[in-house]
């Protein structure tokens, strides 16, 4: 019998590192070979880590949410025969870290050094399937209080977790003395309200204190239960993505955004007329109001191109592009994907509507790939029917423009005589004011918005 | 004669009552109290008080007599002593004198009128006190009923002649040759085993199929040893039929369905208490009840404004310190303070021998709870100071939950245990863990030490068993 170790792979171009977001095996398992073992998420693509070898899970090198650097030993087999390890070096390296040392070498700041300060002296295998909120409580249970300095066999509630325990189940008297519960009587106050912080959960003195220094409002005695309950939940993969692109987003662009409202009566006219006409031709998707706006997109950028670039800021250079590339934010079960529809510029209504199909679709099953969520140049989100009146879109980093469609509605407008209905829908765009004017801004959307109300120009080259 | 008019009355002087009089008093409130008998009610006249004076008297008298055997370890030897019951009685009847003048007093000082008489409502605001000068009138705000319990008689075994109740126990001349007692809770055991120490040839007589039935076996396991040591005989499964028809002997009906003939000089009936609702117009004012008792809120009003009641009256568990609790919150209701009864346990005493306390919950109870639970029990055989007092038999148990440790209920059986009952509700009031009361320092060489421990057993790593 030997053992054989299996590094995390390269799974993208010029990616260092990967974060784990799920385990498929655990300590004991039987493996196969080309059986998933492992999925890591690299900048948007989700890539699974086969076995090449047939052997017993015996040791398995982070957790999820780790950030893990390519290279990385993650998981050590019993195979038949050799293995890839000889019997030296490396082997005790590897009990070395079993036993005590971070599994992740990531120099990053988001991988190993957080990790590196939560000992796991006993290597404990990751849950096969671990969700955030279950590791979270189990967190809580596992770090001793200092409180329970001396507890044997039994004693696992923290401070923390007896802070969530108020409000308390129907009939469950507070803990409390009698000196607390006399004082709470006399202030009015329900101690059933009351968190402790105690041993147990026991009211001291300071709880009472602190609940009445929340508000007197909060201090009467109601019979609605307050929910003090906190749950940790680690922020991991997709999300994780997601957060810190928006804080980059956030941090260093400034944003101005600029709401204008568009009458899309004549574009919805025409949209239902070209979706009818649409049956003859069967191999034509039906259009949503998406494609005419990226068309309309093109047209603008054709007269502004400084709009459909790439800002590297620390180069100090904007990288203005040629071709279109439009970003599609798009919901998904696993949350926020942008899916890219390459050369909008190439692409006429009915392309530029398939394009969107396909991707959305691959988006949603979760199939995309690497390259269809990349290389954007300018994004367009959208809520759709939820979309709002206005919202304050936040720029895809690197780029300097997003727009934002609110959502579509019948609303009297003023014609100079009457209110007639006109369907109206709003448009929330932010752009990077460290290299676009508001002024350019205006002028950008005014022009879209008078594409978009005459909807014959998307169509005039 | 003139009306009084108060703003609180108080009917009946016993622990309730005359706690919350004084209470009342110290917080300048206008407050009368009607007593028909002495001060101090059941728990001082012909209660708590004269039965451990009693209990007190047998204990010397059995310890002295075993040394006039010659049998003592401590290498004490005595001549063969006698006891004079009417002298103990009179030394009993001197203690609980003096405490009855010290409630009057007590409430004389806190500036209570006490009126003497038997108080009967004519509607909620008024009462009607027949004294020995004529009906005195009192007008009052508030009231509060304190009316407390008399002992239960068995139809079959009126009071009177041979059969007495525990009031005439407590009373008796001499030490009756052979008493039988109808009842194995715990005023019975407690007299019984009072007047076997004294050299009465006592037996039991219980309905249950064991005595001190509201304890688990476990705890009252020294307890029945002890029964037997003092030759006390116990009929469990039995039930008294009535007299002989010469007087001097209890007919039963045994176990196995057979009548038996017990023959007693004296027997005693304590098969348990009831509340004094009758004779003093419950029915003038139709207070709601709950089974034979008051019913009260947490607050311990009754369904009628301005009335209060407390005590025995009012339900279960009927002890004095119950009720004096429950005094002292009305008193401060009625003085416009918020209080409300959150108590979290109310310890109660059986002063048998060896004497058994209880607070809380009992492991079943915890049980029943549904959460996992962890019990610590250590023997007083493991104790220096109850091997000192050679009393090893019996132990401390606690009761904590499993996951936080929380203490749920402490028991104790030993000699002298009935002095921890203060530590047991303490701990339970203050909301212990099994870890407060283990890092506690108790003081050695005591009993108290049992209580650390059985702490120390429940968390795993007892010291000296």
């Amino acid at each position: 019998m030997g053992e054989y170790v299996i590094k995390l792979p390269d799974v993208g171009e010029g990616v260092a590192e990967a974060e784990l977001v799920e385990w498929q095996v655990k300590v004991g398992d039987l493996v196969r070979e080309d059986a998933v073992l492992a999925a890591v998420m690299t900048d948007k693509a989700t890539v699974e880590i086969p076995s090449p070898v047939d052997g017993e899970i015996v040791w398995l090198g982070a957790e999820i949410g780790d950030t893990v650097a390519i290279g990385s030993p993650i998981v050590r087999l019993k195979v038949a025969g050799e293995g890839n390890v000889k019997a030296g070096a490396e082997s005790s390296g590897g009990e070395a870290k079993a036993t005590g040392a971070t599994p992740t070498p990531s120099p990053s700041p988001q991988g190993g050094g957080g990790r590196a300060s939560a000992p796991k002296a006993d290597a404990k295998p990751a849950p096969p399937s671990g969700s955030a909120s279950v590791r979270g409580s189990e967190m809580a249970t596992e770090s001793p209080s200092p409180l329970w300095g001396g507890v044997r066999g039994g004693g696992t509630l923290s401070p923390r977790s007896a802070l969530s325990a108020a409000p308390r189940p129907e009939g469950e008297k507070p803990l409390a003395s009698p000196a607390i519960r006399l004082r709470a009587k006399e202030a009015g106050v329900d101690l059933r309200q009351v968190a402790g912080s105690g041993p147990a959960g026991r009211i001291r003195h300071e709880d009472i204190d602190a609940f009445l220094a929340s508000g007197p409002q909060l201090a009467k005695v109601s019979g609605l239960a307050r929910n003090e309950a906190v749950e940790d939940i680690k922020i991991i993969g997709l999300r994780r993505k997601i957060a810190e692109k928006m804080a980059l987003a956030k941090s260093r662009i400034p944003h101005i955004t600029y709401v204008e409202e568009i009458d899309v009566t004549a574009l919805e006219e025409l949209r239902a007329a070209l979706n009818k006409e649409k049956r003859a031709g069967a191999e034509r998707s039906k259009l949503t109001l998406l494609p005419f706006l990226m068309r309309a997109m093109v047209k603008a950028i054709t007269d502004q191109p400084n709009i459909n670039a790439l800002f590297d800021d620390e180069a100090g250079i904007v990288h203005q592009h040629g071709g279109v590339h439009i970003g599609i934010a798009a919901q998904t079960p696993s949350g926020l994907v942008v899916p890219v529809v390459k050369h909008a510029e190439a692409r006429d209504i009915w392309d530029c509507a398939a394009e969107l199909n396909r991707l959305a679709e691959a988006a949603r099953s979760g199939t995309a790939t690497r390259d269809e969520l990349s290389g954007s140049t300018i994004t367009i989100t959208s809520l759709g029917a939820m979309g709002g009146v206005a919202t304050t879109p936040v720029i895809n980093h690197p780029e300097v423009a997003i727009l934002g469609v609110n959502k579509m509605m019948v609303r009297p407008v003023w014609d100079g005589t009457q209110f007639i209905p006109r369907k109206m829908m709003n448009l929330s765009s932010s752009f990077d004011h460290r290299v676009i004017d508001g002024w350019d801004a205006a002028v950008f959307i005014q022009r879209i918005k008078m594409l978009l109300e005459t909807p014959a120009l998307i169509f005039v080259d | 004669m003139k009306e009084i008019s108060c703003k609180l009355l108080v009917i009946g002087a016993g622990p309730g009552g005359y706690v919350c009089a004084i209470r009342a008093g110290q917080l300048g409130i206008d407050t009368v109290i009607v007593e028909f008998g002495k001060p101090g009610g059941t728990c001082l006249n012909v209660g708590c008080i004269p039965s451990k004076a009693l209990i007190h008297a047998a204990e010397e008298f059995e310890k002295i007599s075993h040394m006039a055997g010659g049998k003592s370890p401590l290498g004490i030897s005595i001549a063969i002593p006698s006891i004079d019951l009417e002298t103990t009685i009179a030394w009993k009847d001197g203690i609980v004198s003096r405490l009855n003048s010290g409630v009057a007093s007590l409430l004389k000082k806190a500036g209570v009128k006490t009126v003497h008489g038997w108080a009967k409502f004519r509607d909620g605001k008024t009462v009607e006190v027949e004294t020995e000068t004529g009906t005195q009138v009192v007008r009052a705000e508030t009231v509060v009923i304190a009316t407390g319990s008399a002992s239960v008689e068995l139809p079959s075994l009126p009071f009177g002649g041979p059969v007495i109740s525990s009031t005439e126990a407590l009373g008796l001349s001499e030490v009756p040759e052979r008493l039988a007692v109808v009842g194995g809770g715990y005023i019975g055991l407690e007299l019984g085993i009072a007047f076997a120490k004294m050299g009465a040839k006592v037996t039991v007589v219980e309905a249950l199929p064991r005595v001190l039935a509201q304890y688990d076996a476990e705890l009252i396991r020294p307890v029945v040893k002890r029964l037997t040591e003092l030759g006390i005989e116990v009929l469990v499964n039995a039930k008294a039929k009535g007299l002989s028809t010469k007087r001097d002997a209890l007919l039963v009906e045994t176990a196995t369905g057979k009548n038996g003939k017990i023959v007693a000089d004296r027997i005693l009936i304590t098969v348990g208490r009831k509340p004094v609702i009758e004779d003093w117009g419950l029915e003038q004012i139709d207070l709601d009840m709950a089974g034979k008792f008051i019913r009260i809120d947490d607050q311990c009003r009754t369904s009628m404004r301005g009335i209060f009641a407390i005590g025995d009256v009012t339900g279960e568990p009927m002890l004095a310190h119950r009720a004096m609790a429950q005094g002292e919150m009305v008193a401060e209701i009625v003085a416009g303070h918020k209080r409300s009864w959150d108590k979290r346990c109310i310890p109660a005493i059986c002063f048998t021998d060896p004497e058994l306390v209880t607070a809380g919950l009992s492991p079943e109870e915890a049980k029943g709870l549904g959460g996992e639970i962890k019990v610590g029990l250590f023997p007083f055989a493991a104790n220096g100071r109850a091997m000192t007092k050679m009393g090893e038999d019996g132990f401390v148990r606690v009761v904590a939950r499993a996951d936080n440790h929380l203490v749920l209920g402490i028991q104790a059986v030993g000699q002298g245990v009935s002095e921890l009952s203060t530590a047991f509700g303490l701990a339970l009031e203050m909301g212990a863990r099994l870890e407060d009361i283990a890092g506690t320092i108790h003081a050695h060489p005591t009993q108290g030490e049992g209580f650390q421990e059985a702490a120390l057993k429940a968390l795993g790593h007892a010291l000296h068993v």
